[in-house]
């Protein structure tokens, strides 16, 4: 069974259609990366996985689960069953751009505060589970401070331990390095590069095409809503079949060299 | 009772039937209870109203919109005195005709005073409570959805306590005010402390004594706000960096 199938996804905001009919999927253990200029759709459709957007149509399924949802007459959809959606949204693993973290709980508290709550943990289990996660993203002695005490690379390594402490079937990422300082990329690269070893399914919107290169199984470019080229990396990135694809990551190779995680 | 000699003035502060004492106490008490329940019914509605206001359905948004303006709009007297004249005698005909009520029901001043100030704060709050929500940065709620947190969840472990941090300065002020405010009541005859310093200063013609008296009161009650409050932005803060 897919991990994940999401198949001719629309999504438009007001006049713009930043999703035309995206369809993917993603095996377990597959590493999937989303490159794509800025605006290309490739946060979007990330963020119409766990119905953070809700899409126009198209259906998306996770471990074979359909999310079901219900058109409006204005064109836009609703999720037919807020508990299902939030059900779903418990088995995926979300990283956000700007880390997210709840500023009025210590590092522990956000790691083990979903695990308590929306899967009913008991609270010792939850402890004891949040502390191995701190442990494996090397925020041990962090776990009483409080977010804004951490750097910005500490921040977003909680946060993938927040995200890793529900036990997901799926992990998403959603730039989780463009808000942070270039001296701290590489301890937050070296974490998801670990995950992605340990064989755990993601899926990567990045701009970090040398990481990009060197953990995905493969790679999907989108422009303008539309997945114009996707492969294993060392096709996509060695030799380009589209011409878009081509100029974008012309575009990025200074960055693909500059960044060595 | 008081007289204007040699003797202290504060001697007639003394309890029981020869002095001023247990009446200013009492009114005292009765200060605090009217302002505790006004507040306490203000927050509801002020929680209520700032939903209202950041709801996505324009017919809610107007009517807090409205709620808001109009409660804002006037002054406090005029709607303490339109709330008992006119609120409480429909509210008592009302409940009457449904049978609720038998047909001799009159709302006291003081559950009048502690409604009508609840109306009142519950407009004033709202924009409290409702700046406190939007300061929260929305990423952090997008995490807790994120995470599977369903919306009642969402607000308890997540928004509640950050609109707490965001709102308490204001909401410590809107507690002094109806502190103040509850002194209004007495025109629809509710007795809380400003009736009884009145009470007396009427009734032995020490009017600079007592009302000093009177005003004490007032001061003490907000030094004790105060502290309560202090403490309780401290422990709302945790996790906020000091600049």
């Amino acid at each position: 069974m897919k991990a994940l199938v999401v198949e001719d996804v629309h999504k438009r905001f007001l006049d713009l259609e930043v999703l035309k009919g995206v369809s993917m999927s993603a095996n377990e253990g597959d590493v999937i990366a989303l490159i794509g200029a800025s605006g290309s759709g490739k946060s979007t459709l990330l963020r119409c996985i766990n119905l953070l957007e809700t899409p126009d149509s198209g259906r998306v399924y996770v471990s074979g689960e359909l999310i079901r949802m219900r058109g409006l007459r204005n064109g836009h959809a609703v999720p037919e069953d807020q508990r299902q959606v939030d059900r779903i949204r418990s088995r995926l693993g979300m990283v956000f751009q700007s880390f997210n973290l709840w500023s009025h709980m210590t590092v522990l508290e956000n790691v083990i505060e979903a695990p308590i709550h929306v899967l009913k943990l008991p609270r010792a289990e939850a402890v004891a589970r949040g502390e191995a996660l701190l442990a494996k993203v090397g925020i041990a002695e962090k776990r009483g401070h409080y977010p804004s005490h951490l750097s910005g690379g500490q921040q977003q390594r909680c946060a993938i331990a927040r995200a890793l402490a529900m036990e997901p079937q799926v992990m998403l990422f959603d730039e989780p390095t463009s808000a942070l300082d270039p001296e701290l990329v590489g301890e937050v690269l070296r974490v998801i590069r670990q995950l992605a070893e340990e064989g755990r399914t993601m899926l990567l919107v990045t701009h970090e095409m040398a990481f990009a290169r060197e953990v995905a199984s493969s790679v999907i470019f989108l422009h303008a809503g539309r997945i114009e080229e996707e492969g294993p990396p060392g096709q996509l990135f060695g030799a380009p079949r589209s011409e878009r694809c081509r100029q974008f990551l012309a575009s990025h190779l200074g960055e693909a060299r500059r960044v060595k995680a | 009772m008081a007289s204007k000699s040699d003797h202290s003035l504060w001697l007639d502060m003394a309890w029981g039937a020869e002095g001023w004492g247990d009446e200013f106490a009492y009114g005292l008490a009765l200060t605090v209870q009217i302002s505790l329940a006004g507040y306490a019914i203000g927050l509801a509605l002020g929680l209520l109203g700032a939903f209202a206001k950041l709801s996505g359905r324009p017919w809610l948004r107007f009517i807090g919109d409205s709620y808001t303006t109009t409660i804002r709009a006037l002054p406090e007297l005029l709607l303490i005195l339109l709330f008992y004249y006119a609120g409480t005698s429909a509210l008592e005909k009302l409940l009457v005709h449904a049978g609720v009520a038998s047909e001799d029901l009159q709302i006291s001043p003081f559950v009048a005073a502690i409604a009508s100030l609840g109306l009142i704060y519950g407009a004033y709050l709202a924009d409290v409570l409702r700046g406190g929500i939007q300061a929260i940065p929305p990423g952090q709620i997008e995490a807790a959805r994120a995470y599977g947190m369903h919306a009642p969840l969402r607000f308890r472990r997540i928004v509640f306590p950050q609109m707490i941090r965001y709102a308490i300065p204001g909401m410590g002020n809107q507690w002094l005010n109806i502190t103040k405010d509850s002194a209004l009541v007495s025109v629809i005859g509710a007795y809380e402390l400003l009736s009884a310093g009145r009470g007396a200063a009427t009734f032995t013609k020490e009017y600079i004594f007592y009302y000093s008296v009177t005003a004490l009161g007032f001061l003490g009650l907000t030094i004790v706000s105060m502290v309560v409050f202090v403490r309780i932005e401290r422990r709302a803060n945790r996790g906020v960096r000091r600049a």
